[in-house]
């Protein structure tokens, strides 16, 4: 075949370097809501450690009020 | 353990990609055959390269990983075959545009060069299902490390088999008998592949970390959730789940 003319060849060069440029776009974009779910799961971690603080502390709390055995 | 230089590699990433674009589209002449639609090539061979070298890396990481057993081996093999996978999409597509702008058609099935490929590319495409329906994890890594060995072994197998196939429409780009290019376009040409491959370790590093974060997130809620009983565990997976 001969050679397209520039206005016949530029829609298929622009399509080839979109599909490129679409294809790392959208594993950016899949990447980053794996990222926004790891961050979820920190504040998971972080409330799970509060939650275990807090108990720790009234349980020490509850055995610090119990009346000293004479 | 997977981010050092992954700052660095992001930038050089960044810097060769956009300087071999700006190579291919203000530097490197247009084909004296071809014309502007060449101009194609430059994005198409190098992801095909690209893509064919991380398949045939997965399967060294396989090997890597029989020999020692660190199932970090099989965290790297699983993400540099499913980055080679989405570039070798990438590279079917291009593919598929120059021919339909060069040959007139989408899809040439009597030419080996692209057939092979669509072969290598099928044959890839079973890795995640495989992985993914083998429940116990370290027989998914074992089995998954194998289908890389033996798949990367038929890469460079398939395309010593299309090079001494005769060829009828696809050119042979940097070859002795119809690939010699002239230097401006030689040095675009390698710069655009330079940009890939390194493209492809940075999001072969920038997964890596992702997934090794994530993996040792998910061991740190399982420690904290055991002790209030709570743990609801992962369900299965084609990624490995843990180091």
């Amino acid at each position: 075949m001969p050679a397209l003319p520039l206005d016949d060849a530029g829609p298929y060069v622009a399509a080839a370097y979109l599909v490129f440029l679409a294809l790392i776009l959208i594993y950016v974009a899949i990447m980053a809501s794996k990222l926004v779910r790891i961050a979820r799961d920190l504040d998971e971690v972080a409330e799970l450690i509060e939650r275990r603080d807090e108990t720790r502390s009234g349980a020490a709390d509850e055995s610090a009020e119990q009346p000293v055995p004479r | 353990m997977f981010a050092r230089g992954l700052k660095s590699l992001s930038i050089a990433s960044v810097v060769l990609i956009v300087g071999a674009f700006a190579l291919v589209f203000f530097y490197a002449p247009n084909d004296a055959d071809q014309g502007f639609v060449q101009k194609i090539f430059y994005l198409h061979v190098p992801l095909a390269i690209v893509a064919l070298c991380g398949f045939v890396a997965g399967g060294v990481f396989g090997i890597q990983f029989l020999r020692t057993g660190d199932r970090s081996h099989d965290l790297r093999s699983y993400v540099a075959i499913h980055i080679s996978l989405i570039l070798a999409v990438g590279a079917l597509i291009t593919g598929s545009i120059w021919a339909k702008a060069s040959w007139g058609h989408w899809w040439v099935w009597d030419e080996p060069t692209l057939v092979s490929f669509l072969i290598v590319f099928l044959l890839y495409a079973c890795y995640q299902p495989l992985r993914f329906a083998i429940e116990d994890p370290g027989r998914q890594a074992r089995t998954a490390a194998v289908f890389s060995i033996t798949a990367g072994a038929f890469v460079p197998l398939n395309f010593l088999a299309v090079r001494l196939a005769e060829s009828f429409t696809h050119p042979r780009v940097l070859s002795a008998t119809g690939g010699s290019m002239p230097g401006e376009m030689r040095l675009t040409f390698l710069v655009s592949l330079a940009g890939m491959a390194v493209m492809f370790v940075t999001l072969w590093k920038y997964e890596l970390t992702s997934k090794q974060a994530s993996m040792r997130l998910r061991a740190l809620k399982r420690r904290l959730a055991d002790e209030d009983d709570r743990w609801v565990p992962a369900g299965r997976s084609a990624a490995p789940q843990e180091l």
